[in-house]
């Protein structure tokens, strides 16, 4: 079963061209790492996917609903949580209000704060701390933690590692683990094409707009993602794409 | 207004007057009592501060900062020509209306006395700015209220609506609003062009406590009415000037001190003096 489906989206940033004809699915409990270089469209296409930023073409489904015209608060009760980059975390409210507000989805399930503190044990002794005086990986796992909260089928993740030490990406990643295999649907920014390549079983790679490759992770090399990552595949003539 | 949407409502002073007028004509015209009238003027009040957002301020905000400006300074124009089409250039009060009260107090020593008004008004703004801050701290529609100022984008990726939130801030707004002017009119008189000096007494008032902070808009007031009764004991035009006075203090010293808020600057001076 499709959990996301993109079709031919575009959309624009002013006269830019940010994210050109991209289309792809990500079955139900999939895990689809977005890879690309800066500006390559990763973030305006998952903004456009939350209903963030306008598309300007084209279609995206949530099963089988189309929520391209719905605003981003009517998709995420509809069940898409977007943790954006730079977590963008409420930063003179507490990580216990950031959480609860979570909740302002109204969508029932699992995850409730206890279930959040259980994931990421770093955040018990901060639960009252203002969200702006917490270190780079607990406002990461803050912004996890209220995406959560409102019981996502569909979990967009930008650039967690962004601003992050090698050691604490380490630790956000160890802790979503569990998440990863747990039937929710992932749909993940990464830059580091080795910890993209691991949590990943399909691989999207853009460059410049479009997508450039889309393959099983399974299925396709380190050294495929980076020819497609630096477009050298694309200057030779050859596109490789999966359908 | 101005936390949540960053709009600055220059219609303030000139809603509080239609409030007043509101109270006015159910007292005069109905002989309900303003305080009775409050209950039936504030939730008015507030379903028109729903609608003023929703097909008004709420588009304006589209098209950048000043047009929301343009927008509120042309909506006190209509109010204050509405009302003098209406009411004439008579001044009235609510003072008639509450008996006794308007100039009840109670004696403290032989030669001071506390009006009992004045007493009820300060004790009102403190409980309405309690309701609020507790609302705003303890609920889960408070917390949508704070993320929405803070963040609208980022609330709404969290399935908050920041056009109810928009309008239910308006809408409380409203509401205290008519509180306003239900004590303008019961401790004073007002008539329909009131509004402008009612509106600068509130941006005086905002400035001195902080923009955007609950209780700093209370103290901001206080320091006000301070300043106003100085100058009114010095001279008989002194009332307005003593406020002027008070606020470019406070003005200047945020622009030579920039970034401190009125604690850190109390506490640095208290710190200089010991």
């Amino acid at each position: 079963m499709t959990a996301l489906a993109v079709e031919h989206l575009d959309a624009h940033h002013g006269q830019l061209h940010a994210v050109r004809d991209v289309s792809f699915t990500v079955r139900s409990g999939g895990r689809l790492v977005l890879i690309g270089a800066n500006g390559a469209g990763k973030t305006t296409l998952l903004r456009a996917i939350a209903g963030a930023h306008p598309a300007s073409g084209g279609r995206v489904l949530l099963g089988d609903a189309d929520v391209t015209a719905l605003p981003a608060n009517r998709r995420a009760a509809l069940g898409v949580a977007l943790v954006p980059e730079g977590r963008r975390l409420f930063a003179d409210m507490t990580v216990e209000e950031n959480l609860l507000l979570g909740r302002m989805t109204g969508r029932k399930g699992t995850w409730n704060v206890e279930r959040v503190l259980e994931t990421f044990p770093n955040l018990r002794p901060r639960f009252k701390a203002r969200a702006g005086d917490l270190s780079g990986g607990e406002q990461q796992a803050t912004a996890i933690g209220r995406a959560l909260m409102g019981n996502p089928d569909v979990l967009l993740l930008d650039e967690l590692s962004l601003g992050l030490s090698p050691l604490v990406v380490d630790r956000v990643y160890e802790s979503l683990d569990a998440l990863m295999h747990s039937g929710t649907t992932i749909v993940l920014v990464e830059q580091d094409l080795s910890r993209a390549l691991a949590v990943a079983d399909m691989v999207v790679c853009m460059l410049e707009g479009r997508v450039v490759l889309e393959s099983p992770a399974a299925d396709v090399s380190r050294e495929q993602v980076t020819e497609a990552y630096f477009g050298l595949r694309r200057e030779s003539g050859a596109m490789e794409a999966v359908s | 207004m101005f936390s949540v949407m960053r709009i600055i409502n220059l219609a303030h002073g000139s809603l509080a007057v239609l409030a007043a007028f509101a109270l006015f004509v159910l007292a005069d015209q109905f002989g309900i009592s303003p305080f009775l009238g409050l209950l039936i003027v504030t939730p008015a009040m507030a379903v028109v501060g729903w609608l003023l957002q929703i097909f008004i301020l709420e588009r304006a905000s589209r098209a950048g900062r000043l047009v929301p400006i343009l927008a509120t300074f042309g909506l006190s124009i209509l109010i204050d020509n509405v009302l003098f089409q209406q009411f004439g250039a008579n001044t009235r009060s609510l003072a008639p209306y509450i008996g006794d009260l308007a100039f009840d107090s109670w004696q403290i020593t032989d030669d001071i006395a506390v009006g009992k008004l004045a007493v009820l008004t300060l004790a009102a703004a403190i409980a309405i700015l309690g309701a609020i801050q507790l609302f705003l701290n303890f609920t889960q529609l408070g917390r949508a209220v704070r993320a929405t100022a803070d963040d609208a984008d980022t609330a709404g990726l969290l399935g908050i609506d920041a056009r109810k939130i928009n309008a239910l801030a308006t809408a409380v707004g409203m509401a205290t609003v008519t509180l306003a002017g239900a004590a303008l009119g019961m401790r004073a008189t007002f008539d329909a062009y009131s509004g402008g000096l009612q509106l600068l007494f509130a941006f005086e008032a905002a400035v001195i406590g902080g923009a955007g902070s609950v209780w700093g808009t209370l103290f901001g007031g206080i320091i006000l009415a301070l300043g106003q009764s100085v100058g009114a004991t010095i001279a008989p035009q002194g009332f307005l000037i003593g406020g002027h006075v008070a606020f470019f203090l406070v003005l200047f010293a945020r622009l030579t001190f920039p970034g401190s808020t009125l604690r850190s600057f109390v506490a640095g001076a208290l710190r200089g003096a010991s």
